[in-house]
C-alpha cells in the first residue's frame, strides 16, 4: 500500500480530475445500458465490444487522413444501424424471454464480435492520434491532457442531447411509455417492436461516440472490450435504471475510486478493484433488500 | 438394433483406418524432412504468429532452393505441418500431442511467445521430441531441465539489462533511481527480474516498481508519480499496448525523464503510430538488420531484410528473423548428426555453435542462447519527421551515438 497520493495535495487533485473525466466517459456507456436494460429488460454482454468496434470506425478514418475527432458523428450513425442490425438478426428473438436468455445470447454476440474485429483489424493495439495538447493547471503541477477533456465534453454534449431528446421526440416520448409498461404502451398504438430496435440503436451509437473517444485518449484491441462491459454494469447496478444524474454521478464516482485504487493498491489491481467494489454493493443490496422484506412482513 | 451395431463397426472401422493411415505420414518421407509447428494465425497473437510462420517459410524455401539437407550422403529439403493455435495454450498443447501422435511428427518448431511454448515443452519432453523454439524468452523455460528445448533467443531477463547498464555507465559508474512498470504476465516478470538483478549489480534503486494489469490501456497514475519522484530511467514492458500507452500519455502529460527503456516497440510500428513523440525511447530488440553477422543463406540482416520484403510485403520484425534462424540451426544439427535419430539430433543440437545472420547460437545447458546479446536502438526522427531506428548499444554494432539525456518536452 502507498499513500502518497494524499501526501501531496496535488497528486490529489490530480487523481479527482482524472477520475472525474474518465468517469464523465464510463457514465455515457452506462446510460446506453441502463436506457436498453430498463426499455428491453435485456443486460448487454457485447456492450463493451460495440465500444471498441466504435473505436475502430474512428480509428480508420484516422488512417485515411481524417481528424478522428469527426469519428464522434460518423461512428454513431455507423453504430446505429448495427445495432439495428443486431436487434433485427438476434435481440428481437429473445427480447421477451427471461434475462438468463438475453445475457447468454450477447454473450454469443460478444465472442462474435471479438473474434470478427480480430479477424477483420488484427490484433495488434491501435490508437488515434488527435494532436491536441495538454492544459497545465496550479502551476503546471496538474497536468490534463486536453483530449481527456474533449472526451469528457463531448460525453456530456451527448448525455445532454439524449435527455432532452426523450423528454420532447415522440420516440422519445415512446420509449419512456414503454419502460413503463410495455403491454399497455401497446394497446394505446405504441408499435413496440419499433420501439425497441431504436433503443437498440440508440445505445450502440452511444457505444460508438463513447469508443471514438476512446481511441483518441487510449489505446484500443479487439479484446479489450470486458473491462467497459462491467463498468458500465456496476454503474447501472449502483445508480439504478432510468436515474441519469444517478449514473453520471455513479459514473464519476467509479472513475476516481479506480483512480485512488491505482495510487494506494497499485496500477495491477485497477480493474480488480473494480470487480470487488461490483461484489461489496451487490451483497450490500441483497441485505438492504432482505431488511425491507422483513419490514414487510 | 442390428442396423445400429452395423454402422458402430462401420465407423470404428474408419476411425482404425484413419488412425494408422495417419502414422504412417511421418518424419522422413521420399526425401522430405517433416516438421511439426502450431503458430497463432488467429487470436491475440496472430499478428507474431503470422511472422513467426513467414519467417520459417522463409528459411525453408532459402535452404531446400540452395541444396537442401544432405544427411547420411542423401539430399533432404524440409517440410513443415502447421496447425492454428489460436493463440491459446491448451489447444497449442493438444496440437504437439497431435502432431507427434498422430501426425507421426518427430522434430518441432516452437510457436509464438513465452505463454505458448510452456503449454508445448512439456508435451514434446514426454515424447523425446527435439523442439527449436524462437519465440519463447521467459526465463522460467530454461529452468525446469527441459533436454529438448532449444531456444535460439537471448532470455526475457537479458531484454534491458543493457539499458540500466547504459544508464548506470553514462551516470559515472554510480548507480541510478529507476522507476519501473511491469505488465503481469510471464515475459514481463523475467524482464522485471532482469532489471532487479541488474540493479542489485550496480548499486541502483527502484524507486517506483508498478505493476500493469492485462487490460492495460492507461498508466497515467505511475506517471504522476515519476513526474514527482523524478527517476533516472524509466522501464516500461507490457507488449505492445504497454508501449504504446506509455508513448501516448508521457507525450500527453509531457513526463520529463532521462532515460526511456521499453520492449516491444517495433512490434508496436511505435514511430508509425507516434511519429516525433516516440524519439528518444530505448528499444530493446532480438535483432536488427544493422547488425553484421553472416551466414552463407541469408548473407547478412540488409539481404535477410531485402528479400524478406520482396517475399512478404513488409519489413522483418525481429520475430520473423530469429524463426528463420530456428531453421538453420536445424539443419545444421542434421547434418552433424549425420542421422534421424531424435537422441542424436538432440546431442548434435545441445552441441550448436554457428554463425547465423541473425547472431551466434550456442545453447545453455537450459536450452536457452547464451552467445547473442540483446541490442538496443533509439528512436531518431529528422526534422521532416520521418523516424527511423537506430542501434545505439552495445558499441560494438551501434549505428548512432546514444542520445542522452533525453531533452525536455519544453525545450523540443
Amino acid at each position: 500500500m502507498d499513500f502518497m497520493v494524499f501526501q501531496y495535495p496535488m497528486i490529489t487533485v490530480q487523481a479527482c480530475l482524472d477520475g472525474i473525466l474518465l468517469g464523465v466517459l464510463f457514465a455515457l456507456i452506462a446510460y446506453g445500458m441502463a436506457l436498453q436494460w430498463g426499455v428491453m429488460n435485456i443486460i448487454n454482454i457485447a456492450q463493451g465490444d460495440l465500444v471498441i468496434l466504435g473505436g475502430y470506425i474512428a480509428y480508420f478514418m484516422y488512417l485515411y487522413g481524417i481528424h478522428p475527432a469527426w469519428g464522434v458523428i460518423v461512428s454513431p450513425i455507423i453504430m446505429y444501424f448495427v445495432g439495428i442490425g443486431i436487434y433485427k438478426l438476434v435481440i428481437n428473438k429473445v427480447v421477451d424471454r427471461d434475462l438468463f436468455i438475453s445475457i447468454l445470447a450477447t454473450f454469443g454476440i460478444s465472442i462474435l464480435f471479438m473474434q470478427l474485429m480480430n479477424f477483420a483489424f488484427g490484433a495488434d493495439v491501435v490508437l488515434a492520434n488527435s494532436g491536441y495538447g495538454t492544459t497545465f493547471l496550479f502551476d503546471s503541477n496538474v497536468v490534463l491532457p486536453n483530449s481527456k477533456i474533449f472526451s469528457a465534453f463531448v460525453s456530456i454534449v451527448f448525455a445532454i442531447c439524449l435527455v432532452i431528446y426523450m423528454k420532447k421526440s415522440k420516440l422519445g416520448r415512446a420509449i419512456r411509455a414503454t419502460a413503463q409498461n410495455a403491454r399497455a404502451a401497446k394497446i394505446l398504438g405504441v408499435n413496440t417492436e419499433k420501439v425497441y430496435a431504436a433503443t437498440f440503436g440508440i445505445n450502440a451509437a452511444l457505444c460508438g461516440v463513447a469508443g471514438a473517444l476512446i481511441s483518441i485518449t487510449f489505446t484500443i484491441h479487439p479484446y479489450m472490450g470486458l473491462p467497459y462491459t462491467i463498468r458500465s454494469f456496476m454503474i447501472v447496478i449502483v445508480a439504478g435504471l432510468g436515474n441519469l444524474p444517478g449514473v453520471a454521478l455513479s459514473g464519476m464516482g467509479l472513475g476516481v475510486f479506480e483512480e485512488f485504487a491505482d495510487y494506494i493498491l497499485g496500477t495491477e489491481f485497477r480493474i480488480g478493484s473494480v470487480f470487488l467494489l461490483l461484489v461489496l454493493i451487490l451483497v450490500y443490496r441483497r441485505f438492504k433488500l432482505s431488511k425491507k422484506r422483513e419490514y414487510l412482513k | 438394433m442390428k442396423i445400429k451395431n452395423i454402422i458402430i463397426t462401420f465407423v470404428s472401422a474408419i476411425a482404425l483406418l484413419l488412425s494408422t493411415s495417419a502414422v504412417s505420414f511421418a518424419k522422413v518421407v521420399g526425401d522430405k524432412i517433416v516438421l511439426g509447428a502450431a503458430v497463432s494465425l488467429t487470436g491475440k497473437y496472430s499478428s507474431n504468429g503470422v511472422h513467426t510462420q513467414n519467417g520459417y517459410n522463409m528459411a525453408v524455401e532459402r535452404i531446400n532452393s540452395m541444396g537442401g539437407i544432405k544427411v547420411g550422403g542423401k539430399t533432404y529439403k524440409f517440410d513443415i505441418i502447421y496447425y492454428d493455435d489460436e493463440s491459446n495454450p491448451k489447444r497449442a498443447a493438444q496440437l504437439a500431442e497431435r502432431l507427434i501422435s498422430q501426425d507421426g511428427v518427430e522434430f518441432m518448431l516452437g510457436p509464438y511467445s513465452s505463454g505458448l511454448t510452456k503449454a508445448m515443452a512439456p508435451v514434446t519432453e514426454k515424447y523425446g521430441v527435439p523442439m527449436v523454439e524462437a519465440n519463447g524468452a521467459s526465463r522460467s523455460l530454461f529452468t525446469k531441465g527441459y533436454k529438448y528445448l532449444f531456444a535460439v533467443l537471448a532470455p526475457a531477463n537479458l531484454y534491458l539489462d543493457v539499458a540500466i547498464r547504459t544508464a548506470v555507465e553514462l551516470n559515472g559508474g554510480k548507480g541510478v533511481k529507476i522507476a519501473q512498470a511491469f505488465e503481469q504476465d510471464a515475459f514481463s516478470q523475467d524482464v522485471r527480474l532482469g532489471i532487479l538483478d541488474a540493479a542489485k549489480d550496480t548499486g541502483s534503486e527502484i524507486i517506483i516498481d508498478d505493476k500493469l494489469p492485462k487490460e492495460l490501456n492507461d498508466m497515467a497514475a505511475t506517471l504522476v508519480k515519476v513526474k514527482q519522484m523524478k527517476p533516472d530511467v524509466l522501464v516500461v514492458s507490457g507488449h505492445t499496448k504497454g508501449a504504446l500507452t506509455a508513448i501516448r500519455q508521457i507525450s500527453e502529460m509531457k513526463v520529463d525523464v532521462p532515460m526511456l527503456a521499453m520492449t516491444h516497440c517495433d512490434a508496436a510500428k511505435l514511430s508509425k503510430q507516434h511519429g516525433k513523440n516516440s524519439q528518444y525511447a530505448l528499444c530493446a530488440s532480438q535483432w536488427h538488420k544493422t547488425l553484421t553477422y553472416k551466414d552463407k543463406w541469408f548473407k547478412d540482416g540488409m539481404t535477410y531484410d531485402a528479400d524478406f520484403t520482396k517475399m512478404f510485403g513488409y519489413a522483418p520484425p525481429y520475430q520473423a528473423a530469429e524463426s528463420s534462424a530456428a531453421l538453420l540451426v536445424f539443419k545444421d544439427a542434421f547434418e552433424r548428426a549425420n542421422s534421424f535419430d531424435q537422441k542424436k539430433v538432440r546431442d548434435a543440437l545441445a552441441a550448436t555453435d554457428m554463425q547465423t545472420f541473425y547472431g551466434n547460437i550456442k545453447f545453455a545447458p537450459g536450452g536457452q542462447n547464451v552467445s547473442k546479446p540483446m541490442v538496443l536502438f533509439q528512436v531518431m526522427c529528422d526534422s521532416a519527421g520521418k523516424c527511423e531506428n537506430k542501434v545505439v548499444a552495445p558499441l560494438k554494432w551501434a549505428s548512432a551515438e546514444l542520445i542522452h539525456p533525453i531533452p525536455k518536452w519544453s525545450e523540443r
